[in-house]
């Protein structure tokens, strides 16, 4: 039996839905099919629709450089190192602020070391360069310099710029992760630890037996929607904290700054454009295979 | 025994906890004590948490170009406000609207809405949508639109909420009382939404705030300038200081005026404050809104 529709009942929540529709054409499905520019050969005069058609030549021309190769490895490689460092250090001090006694202590730490993650790439980009400048940089000038050392051209040595940058994204984002691993072991049971103490097992013994493996899941939900972005880059960090500096491109550059520059700085839409399509597909794709693996092993979670 | 080793955990998770505390930190201390000291000595001697010569010259300066930086500082607060407000506006209502699943279409807009999180066209695709066709490069618009208006994860935190925390009873009762259905949106969803409201608006009203790159994509020097906020304006010095080094061989990059180093790490800090200001006040909606979005959905 079909339900009749009161169109008199029903028309406000479409009036309702108009304006976030709207927007969602504005800025998500004119440019879906915006990629087009990524088989042709653009020509402003003409516009997208009446410039040629050139197959997948912008292609074949980003993927016989070498900028190929090396935007996605770092992409991918930079990714895996915030992963694992990020998580390492978000569970150390989640486990730790839990095993405070002191509810200020906790709630102090927790304020203060979600702070970062509150500030933009451009103020963290000050923050460093506090640090780091040649010149005037804390690091230089009142460390390296009294101590006898040399001083170190930070923003032109590319060999420190793997660890720098892991370091940054942890700085900023740990707060975060730190947040959602702690309120996974508030809620986990107490009764456990009760009878774990009753069986005389040490505090080190708990956290390992008990926390840890209680964690699992809240670590492969992260992991697999981690896998999911594994394509895409914090452009923030990855164009504010080298300053531009043309010395660290080949450990520097990643997907959306390559984008970003071969847009903005050279005015090359074949090169950009293919680029831009190359991560939105291949990260599609992993999408997709990462939800399957999130429904397969956690149904509740999984993004569709 | 168990009080020695409970004693030790406390000594050693407070050590820890401090010295990552400390970390997070420093960095804001020092830049602050940069904005403070004198250029001079800054100079010549690199920042230092403890600088042999203080000077308010910074702070002075920036006193004196209020102009320029004043008007970024009030654009960033009426780009955040208006921002926010119709963020929240356009959210809520979209939120609620898929909530009604019963209402032909509702699944297929919900659909569409997930889709945005799985795909995208990307910058390219993006500027070349917003630039050409919408012409909004160096409007207001531009600090506005792209990216920040509403986003497909604050409509399924507002939906889940709508869903989970809204008794159906009061909607259908206000209904019998031939309430409009805008009337109950109104009067009586939003109201017993304040919670997440608050938690979304936070998040949202924050990346406002912290923007640069829609001023980095659709601001240009020449015709945009007067709508720079101050992550844009903080974003320009770097551009330009970095033009700076790569042609200071060249004798054209020195006709760019820079404000000294001292003056750069002042309008920074006063970038924070706000920030700084409102958090102890509102860090729990930011712990909830983490924590609401972090695993579950």
């Amino acid at each position: 039996m079909r339900k009749k529709i009161k169109w008199k009942r029903v028309w406000p929540f479409y009036v309702m839905a108009l304006p976030g529709l709207l927007y969602m054409i504005v800025n998500n499905y004119l440019p879906m099919f915006g990629i087009t520019i990524a088989f042709k050969k653009l020509n402003f005069r003409e516009g997208i629709w009446g410039s040629p058609w050139c197959g997948f030549d912008n292609f074949k021309f980003l993927f016989a450089s070498s900028d190929a190769w090396t935007i996605t490895r770092n992409t991918i490689l930079y990714n895996v190192a915030f992963f694992i460092v990020g998580n390492v250090t978000a569970i150390l001090i989640a486990v730790l602020i839990n095993e405070l006694q002191k509810k200020t202590a906790k709630k102090l730490y927790q304020s203060l070391i979600l702070l970062p993650y509150l500030m933009s790439w451009v103020i963290v980009s000050y923050l460093a360069y506090t640090f780091l400048s040649a010149e005037t940089g804390m690091i230089n000038k009142s460390i390296l310099g009294p101590l006898g050392l040399e001083e170190v051209n930070w923003y032109q040595e590319k060999k420190y710029w793997p660890f720098l940058l892991i370091f940054f994204n942890t700085w900023k984002n740990v707060g975060y992760s730190m947040i959602i691993y702690l309120s996974s072991i508030v809620g986990i049971s107490t009764d456990y630890f009760e009878a774990a103490k009753i069986d005389g097992a040490t505090k080190w013994q708990q956290i390992k037996h008990i926390t840890l493996p209680l964690l699992k899941p809240t670590v492969i939900t992260l992991f697999i929607l981690a896998v999911g972005q594994i394509f895409r880059s914090d452009f923030g960090l990855f164009y504010q904290m080298p300053r531009n500096s043309g010395a660290l491109y080949s450990v520097t550059r990643t997907l959306d700054v390559y984008v970003y520059q071969a847009l903005m700085k050279n005015n090359d839409y074949a090169m950009s454009s293919a680029a831009s399509v190359y991560q939105a597909v291949v990260g599609f794709v992993l999408i997709l295979g990462a939800n399957k693996l999130v429904k397969k092993y956690d149904s509740d979670s999984a993004l569709f | 025994m168990k009080s020695r080793e409970n004693t030790v955990t406390q000594i050693l998770a407070n050590v820890v906890c401090a010295l990552f505390a400390a970390t997070a930190l420093l960095p804001f201390i020092l830049l602050a004590i940069a904005s403070l000291t004198d250029n001079t000595w800054a100079t010549a001697n690199g920042f230092s948490f403890f600088p042999k010569e203080w000077s308010l010259e910074a702070y002075r300066y920036i006193a004196v170009q209020w102009d320029t930086i004043g008007r970024a500082y009030l654009m960033t607060i009426l780009v955040t406000a208006v921002g926010t407000f119709f963020s929240i506006l356009v959210t809520t209502l979209f939120a609620y609207a898929i909530c009604q699943t019963e209402v032909p279409g509702m699944k297929l807009l919900s659909f569409l809405m997930v889709f945005t999180m799985l795909f995208n066209g990307g910058l390219v695709a993006t500027y070349y949508t917003y630039v050409n066709f919408f012409h909004i490069r160096n409007t207001i618009w531009a600090l506005l639109v792209p990216n920040l208006l509403m986003n497909a994860f604050n409509v399924i935190l507002v939906r889940n909420y709508f869903k989970n925390s809204i008794p159906y009873s009061l909607i259908e009762a206000a209904r019998l009382d031939g309430a409009s259905e805008f009337g109950i949106f109104f009067k009586v969803v939003m109201p017993l939404s304040i919670p997440i409201i608050a938690t979304i608006g936070l998040m949202v009203g924050l990346g406002y705030w912290n923007d640069w790159q829609n001023g980095l994509y659709y601001l240009t020097e020449r015709g945009g300038s007067q709508y720079y906020t101050i992550q844009v304006v903080l974003n320009n010095i770097n551009e330009n200081i970095n033009v700076l080094l790569q042609s200071s061989s060249v004798t054209g990059g020195m006709n760019i005026k820079m404000p000294s180093t001292t003056v750069r790490m002042a309008i920074a800090t006063i970038g924070i404050l706000p920030i700084l200001a409102i958090y102890p006040f509102f860090q729990k909606y930011f712990v909830k809104g983490i924590t609401l979005g972090g695993v579950k959905e």
